[in-house]
């Protein structure tokens, strides 16, 4: 079993005009775990998910997914690479139906110029495909509709269907739960933990500590782009430099 | 020779530095490009025109043009803003399209699509400053422009107006917050801006002792270059930038044939637009933001 | 068919390639105000291919479209840095810097425009025109062109699902300008005499124009718009000299009321790209 990290990030600081929105930030996330990061609003953790896709290119210290540099690669790159991401804000494309989603989102080296061609006859491995992702996520009911006319809950399911459907070793979640009732974030948490299953690797950031216990398997913990803390949910919890963090301000 | 081109190149440019200020102040403000600004400047022209052909004095043709023109922009700014106000800005834009369009037509069909010509050359009496000879008219044109450049820049900086207006250039939302009415302002930017183009209009219809309903997309699409040059994050850039692309023009016609001179000027407009978007007089390159 | 309506239903055919070239750069989000650019591009090099080099007019088309092409992939590149109402500007200006280009250059004839072109029939036109047609509504059902959807609704989200939104982008100027182009050299070789000031701004103005209205979200809005654009004005003599103003005020109209134009996707369930249920 390959014991190198998944994904590495070392000691990687974004300034923005001179202000530090990461400084110094080193995690790493193991080849099938969940790993959670935490932290007040403003912490920089949406800035450490455009760090690593590359939407914003580090300015100090290096990014390394399977032990190869990706640090200031451009984002088709990384993705391609095997990362994908959701967005706290969800991001669906306006015109599309849930099924042309998962249709673009396929993987892009594998077809060629087959792409040119159409789909319903011309690719059916990216047909098969996407049923696949339909069919896990319990979107078939839905596949016609447009996507963001869809409710909230499903839109969510949308947005992380869509972002599996390339087969990306590096599944990163921007608080996907957020606003969701206790039934929609448990579906969620359950098909997180069968994905993991799959074989893969999570990324998730989280303002619910709820929701990250019984899920990470390990916890960072950022406050002004700095990692306060790190560790096992349980301990994480407890540790009063977080609650420091969090309660000394109106999170 | 050349100090005569100057001066011509001059003349032109102050038209072009009014019928870009006009651009600017709707792009400053707003985000968007109003094409319809291009027949603007033609309708104000035309209404001048008419009023001179009436046999009514200078002064009031100018006041015609403007207050034409400004009528004009109001309504463009009711009908075709507004609704649109909260659309991707390329949606505002095709709308004043639409009123450009509907604008040539009427032109057309109200006086013809053949030139309109004065018999007279208003102000037609020539002086000699040095080796160059200096019409009545241009001096006109350049300190009617230098008047109402003044008359801006007064209202923009010194008036509550002029505040307001800067205000919501730099951030709408907090402009609304600390109550500034943004539709009401939107409407006076449009008609500030039609009055400029209208009288750039009535200016260079007199200067040319002639007009077509054509000059708007010959003339008035062309500043939308001296814009883009002289920098669209500051409207004043279009004061550099006006003469300067008036003289360019009036050099590239003498020295190398008019069939050129729109290559070059819009040759600049894509160059600065790719290489210095933030134009001649524009700020840091990452003043991306507009500015009144 | 007399030879009026016969000429209304060629410039129909011409017009509708010109707004399909707006329609497929349009599909990845970049409003183009310059293809007639494109299109004087097509018919100079097509006219000077058929009638001093003597090749004959369908190669002589596809040759100045692939010219053409090449030229819009190269366009292509510096439109990449801009966006909006910059990049409408910048297209605008190349639209009119290719207009004074031909107005200076005197081995096509310069301001006095060029000639000697052979007629080709309306039948020809449309050959070309509801072939190209046919061939964009393909590819409508491909990966590529959801790809160029997805570049048009989130440019980023685009790129970071792996599409390299460089290639889309410059790919659609190219095909832009290759279609143009053909329409161009059609153009050319129906009216049998060119000149420089039938390729500006307003020409341009008509293919959005077309596109918007008939509808710029499938490829056949653009055979309806430019139907609308011919035949409109003949259908109501009444208003013929108001007919601009008329299209005008239909395009307020439309992006007020019905901003996607006549025709949309919804009213093509057959394109949309469907699974079969299992």
């Amino acid at each position: 079993m390959n014991a190198a990290p998944l994904l590495a990030l070392n000691n990687v600081s974004k300034l923005f005009g001179g202000v530090h929105a990461l400084s110094g930030v080193s995690c790493a996330v193991p080849r099938g775990k969940i790993i959670g990061v935490i932290g007040p609003n403003g912490a920089g953790k949406t800035t450490m998910f455009n760090v690593i896709t590359g939407a914003f290119p580090a300015d100090d210290g290096t990014v390394l997914l399977d032990g190869r540099a990706i640090t200031r690669e451009r984002p088709h790159r990384i993705a391609r690479a095997g990362i994908s991401r959701t967005f706290q804000n969800i991001r669906l494309f306006g015109s599309m139906t849930v099924w042309e989603h998962l249709l673009v989102a396929q993987p892009h080296a594998e077809a060629g110029l087959r792409r040119l061609l159409p789909t319903s006859w011309a690719d059916p491995a990216a047909l098969r495909r996407a049923e696949e992702v339909l069919e896990f996520f319990g979107l078939q009911n839905v596949r016609d509709r447009i996507a963001r006319s869809l409710p909230y809950g499903l839109e969510r399911k949308v947005e992380m269907a869509r972002a599996v459907t390339a087969r990306p070793k590096l599944l990163l979640l921007d608080e996907p739960v957020a606003g969701m009732n206790h039934e929609e974030a448990d579906e969620i948490r359950r098909l997180m933990l069968q994905l993991r299953e799959g074989g893969l690797s999570i990324l998730l950031i989280e303002h619910d500590m709820a929701f990250v216990m019984n899920l990470c398997d390990d916890l960072y913990v950022l406050d002004f782009g700095v990692i306060i803390a790190q560790g096992r949910p349980e301990e994480v919890r407890v540790n009063p430099v977080v609650l420091d963090a969090y309660l000394g301000r109106a999170a | 020779m050349i100090y005569q081109q100057l001066v011509n190149g001059l003349t032109l440019g102050a038209v072009y530095t009014l019928i870009a200020l006009s651009f600017s102040l709707v792009m400053g403000i707003l985000g968007i490009l109003n094409l319809a600004i291009a027949e603007l400047f033609m309708i104000g022209g035309y209404l001048g025109f008419t009023v001179v052909l009436a046999g009514l004095p200078l002064p009031l043709a100018i006041i015609a043009g403007m207050g034409g023109a400004a009528v004009v922009a109001g309504i463009i700014e009711k009908v075709g803003y507004q609704p649109f106000r909260d659309a991707p800005v390329v949606v505002p834009m095709l709308s004043t399209l639409g009123f450009s369009i509907i604008l040539q037509n009427v032109a057309t069909n109200t006086w013809g699509s053949d030139p309109l010509q004065l018999f007279d050359e208003p102000l037609g009496a020539r002086f000699a400053v040095g080796p160059v000879s200096v019409s009545e008219m241009q001096l006109l044109v350049l300190g009617a422009t230098i008047v109402l450049v003044a008359l801006l820049g007064y209202i923009v900086q010194r008036t509550s107006l002029g505040r307001a207006l800067r205000a919501v250039a730099e951030n709408r939302d907090v402009a609304r917050l600390l109550g500034v009415s943004a539709s009401r302002l939107t409407l006076l930017a449009f008609m500030l801006s039609g009055a400029l183009a209208g009288a750039a209009g009535v200016l260079i219809g007199l200067h040319y002792a002639a007009i077509t309903p054509y000059i708007g997309v010959e003339i008035g699409l062309k500043a939308i270059a001296v814009m883009v040059i002289g920098g669209t994050t500051r409207i004043w850039g279009a004061l550099a930038a006006g003469p300067l692309i008036g003289i360019a023009e009036v050099m590239t016609v003498a020295y190398g044939g008019s069939q050129v001179r729109d290559f070059v000027v819009y040759g600049l407009m894509i160059a600065v637009l790719l290489l210095r978007p933030q134009g001649i007089l524009g700020g840091a390159r990452t003043d991306r933001g507009q500015r009144v | 068919m007399s030879t009026y309506d016969a000429g209304l239903l060629a410039d129909a055919g011409i017009l509708l390639l010109g707004a399909l070239s707006v329609y497929i750069i349009l599909a990845t989000g970049q409003l183009s105000l310059g293809n007639a650019g494109f299109m004087g591009i097509g018919a100079y090099i097509t006219s000077y291919l058929t009638v001093i080099v003597g090749v004959p007019v369908t190669a002589a088309l596809l040759l100045a479209g692939l010219a053409s092409g090449i030229i819009g992939v190269v366009a292509g590149f510096p439109a990449l840095r801009l966006r909006g109402i910059y990049l409408a500007m910048a297209t605008l200006g190349f639209g009119e810097m290719v207009r004074s280009f031909f107005l200076n250059f005197d081995a096509v004839g310069g301001a006095g425009g060029f000639h000697g072109m052979t007629h080709i029939s309306v039948g020809y036109i449309w050959a070309w025109a509801i072939g190209i047609l046919l061939l964009v509504m393909v590819l409508e059902r491909s990966r590529v062109w959801l790809e160029m959807r997805a570049v048009h609704d989130d440019e980023t989200v685009a790129g970071l699902l792996g599409l390299n939104t460089t290639v889309t982008k410059v790919a659609a100027f190219g095909a832009g300008a290759a279609v143009a182009a053909i329409s161009g050299g059609l153009f050319a070789h129906h009216h049998v005499y060119i000149e420089p000031g039938n390729f500006g701004f307003e020409r341009s103005i008509d293919f959005v124009l077309a596109v918007i209205l008939g509808g710029s979200t499938v490829a056949p809005g653009a055979l309806v718009g430019a139907m609308l654009l011919v035949l409109l004005p003949e259908m109501l003599r009444f208003i013929s000299d108001w007919r601009l103003a008329a299209f005008g005020t239909l395009l307020i109209v439309v992006l007020l009321v019905r901003r996607q134009g006549i025709l949309d996707r919804s009213l093509f369930q057959w394109t949309k790209l469907r699974s079969r249920p299992t």
